[in-house]
């Protein structure tokens, strides 16, 4: 009889919860992306078009495109050392860098964009400095490339750490032993074993330097067609009621966003994470 | 002073190269990290902790504290229930459009905030999809602190989804067949047997998802509505000391937060070295 209830509990409980999880999916993650679609093209595919090839719009994609650029590139270099002083050697503070490391991720955009105004601004600390020797940073480019460097900093060297700890030195070692140079083994041996985390890494770090919005907004002051990125010209346009240019731009990014994770589900099939990654060192 | 790891764990002085990453990884970290949050730091208290103090304790900051940490809450405990089901229906179930679901778990990770923020004041609004419905309820979500909440779970969900997963998928069958062989009933075998198991990650997830809470701004600020004293957050509260160029009063805040994401940061690594997960969901 107990069998019998447990039978019927179960034949209950299954539809219902996927049921429901298929509501709550539908519901937190469809719709949001169903309605950029719909608002961006409510008035047709012309004006879907016109809004995207707006100057101020195309400014702001340049612009967009030098900062992941210039961040990109940063993260890229700090995280390929920091893996490997992390991943292969044991010095004293070890576990304290890998704790900062990870700082950027858990500050919020706006503290991100709001500790270069307070080094950078007018009446910051580097500010009389600046002003002397008429440099800008801060309403500029290189603060909003500063900004944005401070939020993607971790994304490559998150990714290269676990992986690289987990794969150890022994292919290295060899290679050193058999009297390669240390350029020619980072090149030959280490790099082909972590492309594919290299390049999620990337990946992600792109992604989030041409969304990152908090960071950006505080340092940028909004001049059109000069410090505009992006995501900053979404916020202009939709607060001008200009719904359906916003939600164009808009849309544009949330396909960035699809072909990120579309990327990273591809290279994660080609290049497997190990399944017994050892715990990220404390 | 560094010792490389060879093979084995045994030290080998082969690999070179350690003194000019650590200088590349110290020197990066510290110029455009570090000493910006010290400067930061250092201006909220350069005119002494009294006035610090004051920074924080005026009305509409206090006001801006209980709004942000609550609805952080909030959208944490809900993140936690409805992850938890769709983490236990994405692992424990087959059904036709599960691999879309799993994929597009990791949508609030990618998309930008300020688009999320715009599609969800859309959506919200009381002639959006979701409002429109609301309203015959007479319920309000856009422009009110429950618009905050919502914007808190979309960003929130995935932690506890990504956290829970794969402590799930390990689960062993046998103890819940012994439980069920020992007569439990499904809800017995849940509370008693799974949930221990899944607990930590699951508390992983939540904090996770609470630490994002309280810093994230884009995908609020559109659906809040924005009023002193009612749906204002901290981080926006930053934005309004600085165009009024009150840099102290910002710096305080600022550093109160940083405070907040520190002891949050060291809470994570330590529930991650209990339950054995290196970085999950750490995006």
């Amino acid at each position: 009889m107990s069998g019998h209830a447990i039978r019927a509990d179960t034949c209950l409980a299954r539809p219902l919860l996927i049921g429901l999880a298929m509501l709550l999916a539908g519901l937190v993650l469809g719709l949001p992306l169903a309605i950029v679609l719909a608002e961006a093209f409510a008035h047709g595919i012309g004006a879907y078009l016109a809004a995207l090839t707006d100057p101020d719009t195309l400014d702001a994609v340049v612009l967009t495109l030098i900062v992941a650029l210039c961040s990109v590139g940063t993260t890229t270099v700090f995280g390929v050392a920091a893996a490997w002083c992390i991943a292969r050697f044991h010095f004293r503070g070890r576990a304290v860098l890998l704790t900062l490391i990870d700082l950027p991720f858990s500050v919020s955009p706006v503290v991100a964009g709001l500790v270069q105004v307070l080094l950078f601004g007018r009446r910051g600390w580097l500010g009389p400095f600046l002003v002397t020797h008429d440099i800008r940073i801060v309403f500029a480019l290189p603060g909003i490339v500063l900004a944005t460097i401070f939020v993607t900093l971790p994304f490559v060297a998150r990714e290269l750490i676990p992986l690289m700890e987990a794969q150890g030195s022994a292919e290295e070692e060899a290679a050193l032993s058999l009297g390669a140079s240390g350029w020619q083994t980072f090149m030959r041996v280490t790099l082909p074993n972590i492309r594919g985390a290299l390049l999620t890494g990337v990946l992600l770090a792109n992604a989030r330097a041409m969304g990152e919005f908090g960071a950006v907004s505080v340092v940028s002051g909004h001049i059109r067609g000069a410090t505009n990125t992006m995501p900053l010209h979404v916020e202009i346009l939709f607060n001008d009621y200009q719904i359906e240019a916003a939600f164009a731009v808009a849309s544009v990014l949330a396909l960035l966003a699809l072909v990120t994770l579309g990327a990273k589900i591809a290279l994660e099939d080609r290049w497997p994470q190990p399944q017994t990654i050892g715990k990220t060192a404390q | 002073m560094a010792q490389a790891i060879g093979l084995s764990g045994r030290p080998s002085r082969l690999i070179p190269g350690f003194p000019f990453s650590l200088w590349i990884t110290t020197g990066g970290l510290g110029a455009l990290v570090l000493l910006p949050l010290a400067a930061m730091v250092a201006m909220g208290l350069a005119k002494g902790p009294v006035a610090f103090a004051a920074a924080l304790a005026d009305r509409r900051v206090l006001a801006a504290f209980r709004v942000t940490i609550g609805a952080a809450l909030a959208a944490a405990t809900i993140s936690a229930i409805g992850g938890l089901l769709l983490a236990w229906v994405l692992t424990r179930y087959r059904f036709p459009g599960r691999r879309i679901i799993d994929a597009a778990v990791d949508l609030p990770f990618a998309l930008p905030t300020a688009v999320a923020g715009i599609a969800l004041t859309a959506l919200y609004a009381p002639n959006g999809w979701v409002g429109g419905i609301l309203a015959q309820f007479g319920i309000t979500i856009a422009f009110t602190p429950l618009g905050i909440v919502v914007a808190l779970v979309f960003v929130g969900l995935p932690f506890v989804i990504r956290a829970v997963q794969p402590v799930l998928e390990d689960l062993p069958a046998d103890e819940e067949e012994a439980a069920h062989l020992l007569g439990a009933t499904r809800a017995q075998i849940f509370l008693r047997v799974i949930l221990p198991a899944i607990g930590p990650a699951l508390i992983t997830g939540f904090t996770m998802a609470f630490a994002r809470g309280l810093g994230e701004y884009g995908s609020v600020i559109f659906i809040a509505g924005n009023k002193p004293m009612v749906s204002e957050i901290l981080p926006l509260l930053i934005v309004i000391q600085l165009d009024q160029f009150n840099y102290t009063g910002a710096a305080a805040i600022g550093t109160l937060m940083l405070l907040a994401s520190f002891v949050l940061l060291l809470a994570i690594n330590r529930l991650q070295a209990w339950i054995g997960q290196p970085g999950i969901g750490h995006r």
